[in-house]
């Protein structure tokens, strides 16, 4: 999965990351198929479960130490919720945590999104292993952030 | 009756009798010479066919697919084990009730857009509810922000209901309500219209879906652990069964259990061990099946595989039928019945080239007619990306209409009853569902399983499965995997006003500013005092609370403080 001078980045120990649903959204069909891809790739995988608030969801990650959050939500309130969760990282400095998102999230959203430094933004029948090469690549920035 | 614990047991025995096969001297010859030879000759490579439920689907079909007994099996339409249909005279009689599910923003723009509906000749409505509402949570919370109005209307208290129905009298229309772990609240509002309009509830009509074991299991919309929601429930089919008989309380749903990522099989069989559970509850509870168990419809998938859906919708009758009759000794047929709503399958959409949904639209349309279904919502070809614009939905409704009064497809009763492909696959679901009986029993019951996360699992299983086979090529989606095209020219999306949040906070600002404090509190303290006791039925208690103008959030914090919140079984 990560190859060449990356490979140390996660020699002994390889990327952590969280899954969360931090608005009101039961559709959980889509993060535990990538719960289970990213854990096929070889991450190390946590799942915040549903309906944790965007403080729970931030906490989490920074007590567990992980590299990405992903965000999923496909109920419309992605720019209300995933906003929270960037502005909560932001207003603590976290800056060693990289947040990737997804779900039913309309292309005029991406951009805003972007400015937020929530990458990816993928929606349903985005192949598995696009989405695992992008969360690599968000992984690699925060690794390289931690060992700073 | 027979002996409870070994009824699925036996009955898997039973059924896979139906799905022996026996030789076929005519078949073989046909085998060993025209079909190898065309083969050979055409270099053909035999590569394996399966549907949803990995069923294996063989080349041909013959009479010896078949059981010598597959007559009693189907039976007449409007006949026991009613395979072949739930009335007599089916789409003769009244085609489908073509209900499409509707609901958003504020209980103004829902009001409007029912009275528009019962204009136009609609009886039966159909509602959607935000986010907030379905989980039990105030708009003024802050975990409501950004999620008012989004996914269907907002409701906190009794006074949005007022606005929703205002001038709509609830004796001239039925009205379904797509709530389930607050059903029992929003039927006390509901009813408290009823009874501000002067109307006797035994002339109300109308379903809510109150299917709380699906919940945990796919659409995850909880408050409380089971087993209060369940009791919760209980006390409203003792309610309704005796105040509100024309109320349909629970409808059974497989959709979003289909939806979540379960086959076929696994949809039917985890949505009836549903439905077993709640007769079981029923009687339990001192109720005559006979008579609450016409009150039980169900909601079901219609997926993309055309002959594997017809043949799901055709087994859950049969099944149904033979299990209330022979384990629940329900003898009356309307009770022996199964009717259900069907919608079309949302996850089969693509955001990816969205006009050919139409067409994934009208197949899984012409499935559920021929599978039998009493009423069908058909999902626009934009619902891959929003709640649907109106151009989209008139299209979807089209289609139905199309089917309907162009095509034939509904002249006559289960035209594809007696294919050997259809029987045979019919036979094969059963069997498969029937196993999945026994080995949720084995489990100690489907409560059980679904506590231990067992039923969620199988499901996540075939799920990650499938999405593996998308990614392999083994199964296409059109436009996502194959003919995929570049820079697809976007189209237009409903987008949802942000004004809907602003005027629900200003109605319950406004709510509780002018409500009685003292009847508030008084009523929620008799409803602690009514959960508390397990003999007491919750029901009038909740239908007080809701007239004291209790908010939806208030009114579950009383349970919630009782019963606590729930966490689910770990599933990956």
């Amino acid at each position: 999965m990560v190859d060449g001078k990356n490979q140390l980045l996660f020699k002994d120990k390889p990327i952590k990351i969280l899954l969360a649903k931090p608005g009101i959204d039961g559709h959980d069909r889509g993060i535990l198929v990538l719960a289970k891809a990213f854990r096929d790739a070889g991450m190390e995988v946590l799942y915040a479960g549903l309906l944790p608030t965007p403080e729970e969801v931030v906490d989490t990650a920074v007590n567990e130490d992980v590299d990405v959050i992903a965000l999923s939500l496909l109920n419309g309130a992605h720019m209300t919720v995933f906003r929270k969760v960037a502005q909560i990282m932001e207003s603590r400095n976290i800056d060693d945590i990289s947040l990737v998102g997804g779900g039913t999230i309309p292309d005029e959203d991406k951009p805003e999104l972007e400015k937020m430094k929530i990458t990816g933004n993928y929606g349903p029948g985005t192949p598995l292993s696009v989405i695992i090469d992008h969360v690599t690549m968000r992984a690699i920035e925060a690794r390289e952030r931690k060992l700073r | 009756m027979v002996e409870e614990q070994n009824y699925y047991k036996k009955k898997l025995q039973e059924v896979q009798k139906h799905t022996e096969l026996k030789e076929n001297a005519e078949e073989k010859r046909w085998r060993d010479t025209t079909l190898k030879k065309w083969n050979e000759k055409t270099d053909f490579n035999e590569k394996e066919y399966t549907n949803s439920s990995d069923i294996k689907i063989k080349d041909i079909y013959t009479s010896s697919d078949l059981p010598a007994d597959q007559e009693p099996l189907l039976g007449i339409s409007g006949e026991y084990p009613f395979t072949r249909g739930v009335y007599p005279n089916m789409y003769r009689g009244k085609y489908w009730t073509m209900r499409m599910f509707s609901g958003f923003g504020t209980p103004e723009d829902t009001n409007s857009r029912l009275k528009y509906l019962i204009s136009h000749g609609e009886t039966g409505l159909s509602i959607a509810f935000d986010m907030p509402t379905l989980y039990a949570i105030d708009c003024d919370s802050k975990r409501a922000e950004g999620e008012i109005g989004k996914c269907g209307v907002n409701v906190t208290s009794l006074k949005d209901m007022e606005v929703v129905f205002d001038g709509i009298d609830l004796s001239k229309v039925t009205t379904s309500m797509t709530i389930n772990a607050p059903a029992a609240v929003l039927t006390a509002m509901y009813f408290a219209i009823a009874e501000k309009q002067g109307l006797d509830l035994n002339k109300i009509g109308g379903t809510v879906q109150a299917d709380i074991l699906k919940e945990y299991i796919a659409q995850k919309e909880w408050i409380y652990p089971p087993e209060a929601h369940l009791r919760i429930i209980r006390d409203m089919m003792v309610f309704c069964t005796k105040n509100a008989p024309k109320w349909n309380y629970i409808s059974i749903s497989g959709y979003h259990i289909r939806e979540a990522g379960a086959s076929a099989v696994q949809e039917l069989a985890f949505t009836l061990a549903d439905g077993f559970y709640y007769v079981d509850m029923g009687i339990k509870a001192g109720l005559d099946p006979n008579r609450f168990a016409p009150r039980l419809s169900f909601f079901f998938n219609s997926s993309i595989n055309f002959f594997e859906e017809i043949a799901k919708m055709r087994a859950a009758r049969r099944i149904w039928a033979t299990v209330l009759k022979e384990k629940f000794g329900v003898t009356d047929p309307r009770a022996q019945m199964l009717r259900f709503h069907t919608q079309t399958s949302g996850y089969t959409l693509t955001w990816q080239q969205p006009l050919n949904n139409i067409i994934r639209t009208t197949v899984e349309a012409m499935a559920a007619v021929f599978g039998g279904t009493q009423s069908l919502h058909t999902n626009s070809y934009d619902e891959a990306m929003a709640l649907p614009s109106e151009e989209a939905v008139k299209i979807a409704l089209r289609t139905q209409q199309i089917l309907a009064e162009e095509t034939g497809i509904a002249d006559t009763i289960d035209p594809l009853a007696g294919s050997y492909y259809l029987e045979a696959l019919t036979n094969e679901i059963e069997k498969e569902a029937y196993r999945y009986f026994d080995k949720i029993e084995s489990m100690g019951g489907i409560l059980n399983a679904v506590k231990n996360g067992y039923i969620q699992r199988e499901i996540a299983a075939t799920s990650y499965r499938r999405q593996k086979r998308l990614e392999s090529g083994e199964e296409i989606m059109v436009g996502v995997n194959r003919y995929v095209e570049k820079d697809e020219k976007p189209i237009n999306i409903l987008k949802i006003s942000k004004e809907a949040e602003k005027i629900q906070l200003s109605r319950l600002k406004n709510t509780k500013e002018t409500r009685n404090v003292e009847k508030v509190k008084k009523s929620l303290d008799a409803l602690r005092e009514a959960f508390r006791d397990e003999k007491k039925n919750v029901m009038p208690f909740l239908i007080d609370a809701a007239k004291s103008y209790a908010t939806i959030e208030e009114i579950s914090d009383v349970g919630r403080e009782i019963y606590g919140g729930w966490k689910e079984p770990v599933i990956v």
